[in-house]
């Protein structure tokens, strides 16, 4: 009996609450325009709100997803073959078009970073603050981007072609977890492929800076390395690291989501495909910015950082 | 019907007043059937009707909103997880398009059954049953097993469906629509193959289908799905003398085609 009487006083309430502010827009707005100010008003909720509601079910249904994958992540059968195999994929696979667009941003960063600081006589300084910038940011950004374009939509398209052709349902049929058989292992090699190739960027761009401005800009070299090494700190790595296995999970796990969830046929395979390219890239930005506030604190309070930054 | 049925010995699958609702709607409506083991049922009725969440409760992808579904005599609808994989093993199924892995060749298809549950046969021994399973179906090991899916014609890749489906022995098969969109004789062939495999293996065989003709040629007890009740339910010939409309203007549509 207490229940029922607990339930209606809830639905009542917000329905109490959501009267007041009514006539208040009412009477500001002119009278006349009362009656379509609030299908208006109806409308501008349905509008708003039906977008941030179905985002609310998606984010939702993609914690469940994490859920599920964190309870088989340590089940076994432990599938090393299928991780071997996505290793390989993802990194070996992502190898040239690391090294090729680290080397032309070190490339860039290099020019850019000789005009900037040629202007207040720092040009040794070029060297630590390019290496800085690509272990710090760089390397594990951009990575991710390649990584998300490449492995991502990869994932996205076969998941999203098994789920419409059924073969993830025929694999739980013959009582094979599909999470277990093809997301986890894409989620392990994606951890560790991600700081190994963001390193790889990292030491591309080095090359392609030291390439830029030393041969063909005429830095002296011994000065270019000397005072890249003397003001290089570990900690610029591992918050590069940290950053980047960040990265490699949350691209692993969106794609792989949008592909388990596909559904439509070719159609919403594609449609998958694109959005967890689009998804991945997008939260490579904004979670490289809430890891770096998280991470600064952190290593420097324990006395890591040694770079006057 | 199910008042005439008080416990579910020697039934295979016994299924009492089941319920299912997805929010306000009612997909399912009260249904009763009950299946002999070695009997093969056929679920005809238009698309849409509820045959897909019919077959769900039935390995309990699906839990039902009220009723029972007993399946080799244990009650399955409140069971957790690790009981439901025990329940899942005595299934095998069938997808419409065979659902393939088409990442692995067709032999190791059939093997991946037996590569992740057999942990007690040695190489050579699943290398053995691959081939006689192979061979049970009327494909050559050699040939078709080292090609991949997507080589195989429609008939061909439904039958190493089937190989898939029964290499662990399953007790129950369910094929999901068979014959869609198949030609007159390949569909003639997946007819024969459903046989075949009932013979040989003595399973219980649960066919979704809205092909009369092989309905009639395949079915110990066929059940007449009309949104979501059974408004027929019984051995082919029962079906001809249904008073249901919509059943009688199912049927009497197909005689008209094939008059």
């Amino acid at each position: 009996m207490v229940t029922p009487n607990a339930h209606t006083d809830t639905v009542n309430a917000p329905t109490q609450n959501e009267e007041i502010p009514k006539p208040k827009i009412k009477s500001v707005e002119a009278d006349s325009h009362a009656s379509s100010n609030d299908a208006l008003w109806v409308r501008a909720i349905v509008g708003l709100g039906a977008p941030v509601a179905s985002f609310l079910s998606a984010l939702g249904d993609y914690a469940l997803f994490c859920k599920e994958i964190f309870y088989w992540l340590p089940k076994r059968p432990f599938r090393i073959g299928l991780v071997l195999e996505q290793m390989s994929n993802i990194g070996f696979g992502s190898l040239f078009i690391v090294v090729l667009t680290g080397l032309f941003t070190g490339l860039v960063i290099g020019i850019q970073s000789l005009v900037g600081f040629e202007r207040f006589g720092a040009e040794a300084l070029v060297g630590p603050a390019t290496v800085v910038a690509l272990a710090r940011e760089l390397g594990p950004v951009f990575t991710g981007l390649m990584v998300s374009g490449r492995s991502g939509s990869g994932m996205a398209t076969e998941l999203g072609t098994m789920k419409v052709s059924e073969q993830i349902d025929a694999m739980a049929s013959l009582a094979v977890n599909p999470i277990q058989y093809l997301v986890v292992p894409r989620l392990i090699a994606s951890i560790i492929m991600m700081p190994l190739l963001a390193s790889i960027f990292t030491g591309a761009g080095f090359i392609g800076s030291y390439l830029v401005v030393v041969v063909k800009a005429g830095t002296d070299p011994g000065i270019f390395l000397s005072e890249t090494f003397y003001w290089a700190d570990p900690v610029d790595f591992i918050e590069g690291y940290m950053k980047a296995l960040v990265f490699g999970f949350l691209i692993a796990t969106f794609s792989c989501y949008r592909g388990y969830y596909a559904s439509g046929g070719a159609r919403g395979v594609g449609q998958a495909s694109t959005e967890a390219v689009v998804f991945s890239s997008v939260s490579v930005f904004i979670s490289s910015y809430c890891v770096t506030e998280i991470l600064q604190p952190i290593l420097h309070n324990i006395g890591f950082d040694a770079l006057p930054l | 019907m199910s008042d005439k049925v008080q416990n579910s010995k020697g039934l295979m699958i016994d299924v009492r007043d089941l319920r299912k609702s997805f929010g306000e709607r009612e997909i399912l409506k009260g249904l009763n059937v009950q299946v002999e083991r070695g009997e093969t049922l056929v679920l005809l009725g238009g698309s849409g009707m509820g045959k897909s969440v019919f077959m769900k409760h039935l390995i309990g992808l699906l839990k039902p909103s009220s009723g029972e579904v007993f399946i080799d005599g244990e009650e399955i609808s409140n069971m957790n997880e690790s009981e439901l994989k025990r329940v899942r093993a005595k299934f095998g199924m069938v997808f419409q398009n065979a659902a393939l892995f088409d990442s692995m060749s067709n032999y190791e298809n059939v093997a991946f059954p037996l590569r992740e549950h057999r942990k007690d046969m040695s190489r050579t021994q699943i290398d053995a049953k691959v081939r006689h399973l192979f061979q049970m179906f009327s494909l050559d090991a050699e040939v078709h097993g080292q090609q991949f899916p997507s080589e195989l014609s429609g008939g061909q890749r439904k039958r190493v469906g089937l190989a898939r489906a029964v290499a662990l022995d399953p007790m129950i098969v369910l094929y999901d629509e068979p014959t869609t969109g198949l030609d007159p004789i390949t569909t003639d062939q997946v007819d024969e193959m459903i046989i075949e495999a009932k013979a040989q293996l003595q399973v219980t065989s649960v066919v979704i289908s809205h092909d009369i003709a092989s309905a009639f040629k395949i079915a110990d007890k066929i059940a007449f799905i009309y949104y979501g009740e059974i408004v027929a339910f019984g051995g082919p010939h029962d079906m001809l003398d249904s008073s249901h409309p919509f059943v009688k203007q199912y049927f009497s549509t197909w005689r008209e085609k094939n008059a």
